[in-house]
């Protein structure tokens, strides 16, 4: 029985720990944008503008939550909740530190990328049912790239599985002892970076909802808290492709014994948070047949070959 | 494992009737992404996690979306549903109701009297999917592969650019410069 306890403790402090990391990144990303953009950004509420997030969450909770008469009620109110669900679902693959994971499964690899595919909905219905044009081409942007870019994503994981022989996560972390795999498989490493960058619709890969020509996207129409689930979404996006890269490719837990495993993870983790957040503010938004461009072109036949390349050499060491 | 086998069950059933009556075509689709959902928990829960997930990948996440796209670029709208209106009138579903009534009789026959389906069941991993693929069924997965070849050769070809097509204002600038030579 208290194994079950003991379970339902982990479900808990994952969920709750995830939806944290992802509010707190609001003010994470406002602050170090401003840091490399050399302003001082937010410094108002509280100490060094720290409580920043309290205040836009209860502006966002106490704002008007409009549904405009034209939107497709049910599909308008459904799509937001689709991103929370299905990234918060990918979490529970997610070994944080050895033992505590809430499902280790043997296919969690394949569980992350069908929850990741199920993301896509959450863009293509907003654009859809909010009946506004410039939602409608944010959404056909995004359904485009999403699929695009779910192809090289799953196909450069594949050197990783292929080097492991499992999909379960906690085997992969723990082959990893040795050497992280971001040396032999550095063109995997690459690709899964760019597709998470894609997948995750951040600038500079933010086609669906770029603001200079598209007003907001999909979420064009969407207004207080539906409009925050989309937000949350997406920055609980990044975290969970920054966990994925730390696990896949940079060893997950695995570190000097001086400090415990879940610090080492959490240190990747927010290493990679904050490149995602330079990214951002460092790079301009390609155009839309670019970015097609660059995935069916470039990153396609690279990640072929680098499954080939892979597959090869484990063949000749078996 | 018995419960969660037959709340998916409930779910795929009234989802798939869904599919049928819905006049929206999005609504019906998405009745459609449901039941699919639902068909893969089933398979989770018989015992084959790596088909369950595949379901999702390639149908719910890859294929449904593609559907979506294209109704989406449709725009059927409130035509489309006028259109569908009297589709399910009582004299059109009747004839097919009957005979799904039939079949349904001979399932429920052959079940109970056979009795198939006992709960000896076993997990079948990632690994032994391969190994059965790459095995014993290697014929047919090269077969898939040509056929999948062909589709994206044929795609190729279709949607190929018959000639070069230059931006108007290119267009412009030629004109243009051939009036002043």
């Amino acid at each position: 029985m208290s194994e079950t306890w003991a379970q339902i403790l982990i479900i808990i402090c994952v969920l709750l720990g995830t939806v944290t990391i992802a509010a707190g990144l609001i003010y994470v990303e406002r602050k170090m944008l401003a840091v490399w953009q050399q302003r001082s950004g937010p410094n108002r509420v509280g100490p060094f503008g720290s409580l920043q997030v309290l205040a836009d969450m209860i502006k966002i909770f106490f704002k008007e939550d409009w549904i405009p008469p034209f939107v497709d009620k049910k599909v308008f109110i459904l799509a937001p909740t689709i991103i929370m669900l299905s990234i918060l679902m990918s979490f529970s693959i997610v070994p944080f530190a050895p033992g505590l994971v809430v499902a280790d499964m043997n296919v969690g690899l394949l569980f992350f990328l069908a929850m990741s595919s199920l993301g896509t909905y959450t863009i293509i219905l907003a654009g859809w049912s909010s009946d506004n044009k410039y939602a409608l081409i944010g959404g056909v942007r995004g359904a485009a790239q999403m699929i695009s870019y779910e192809v090289f994503m799953s196909l450069s994981l594949m050197g990783v599985v292929l080097q492991t022989g499992s999909f379960n996560m906690t085997d992969i972390v723990n082959s990893q002892k040795g050497l992280w795999n971001v040396i032999p498989q550095f063109i995997g490493f690459v690709i899964f970076l760019l597709a998470g960058i894609a997948e995750t619709h951040r600038l500079p890969f933010d086609l669906p909802e770029a603001e200079s020509e598209l007003v907001a996207g999909y979420h064009s129409e969407y207004s207080g808290m539906k409009f925050g689930m989309f937000f949350v979404g997406e920055y609980l996006g990044i975290t969970l492709i920054s966990c994925m890269i730390a696990l896949l490719f940079f060893g997950g837990w695995l570190g000097p014994s001086f400090l415990p495993g879940i610090v080492w993870f959490l240190i990747k983790m927010f290493a990679f948070i904050l490149f995602f957040i330079l990214l951002r503010a460092a790079l301009p938004r390609p155009r839309y047949d670019q970015l097609m461009g660059l995935g069916w072109k470039v990153l396609l036949p690279l990640s072929l070959l680098n499954v080939l390349v892979t597959g090869a050499i484990v063949l000749l060491n078996s | 494992m018995d419960i969660i086998f037959y709340i998916a069950a409930v779910i795929a059933f009234i989802a798939t009737v869904g599919v049928v009556t819905r006049k929206n075509a999005i609504h019906a689709l998405l009745y459609l992404v449901v039941s699919l959902l639902a068909v893969s928990v089933i398979f989770f829960v018989l015992g084959a996690p790596f088909v369950a997930a595949l379901e999702v990948i390639v149908y719910a996440g890859a294929i449904m979306v593609l559907f979506v796209f294209a109704i989406m670029m449709l725009n059927l709208g409130k035509d489309g549903i006028a259109k569908e209106s009297p589709f399910l009138n009582f004299g059109s579903w009747l004839i097919p109701a009957i005979l799904c009534l039939v079949l349904l009789g001979e399932l429920g026959y052959v079940f109970y009297f056979h009795q198939v389906g006992d709960h000896d069941l076993r997990e079948i991993g990632p690994k032994e999917v391969s190994s059965s693929l790459f095995g014993g069924y290697v014929l047919a997965v090269e077969l898939a592969g040509m056929l999948l070849m062909a589709g994206i050769v044929g795609a190729y070809h279709v949607g190929r650019e018959k000639k070069r097509e230059y931006h108007r204002y290119m267009q412009n600038l030629e004109t243009n410069t051939e009036d002043y030579e």
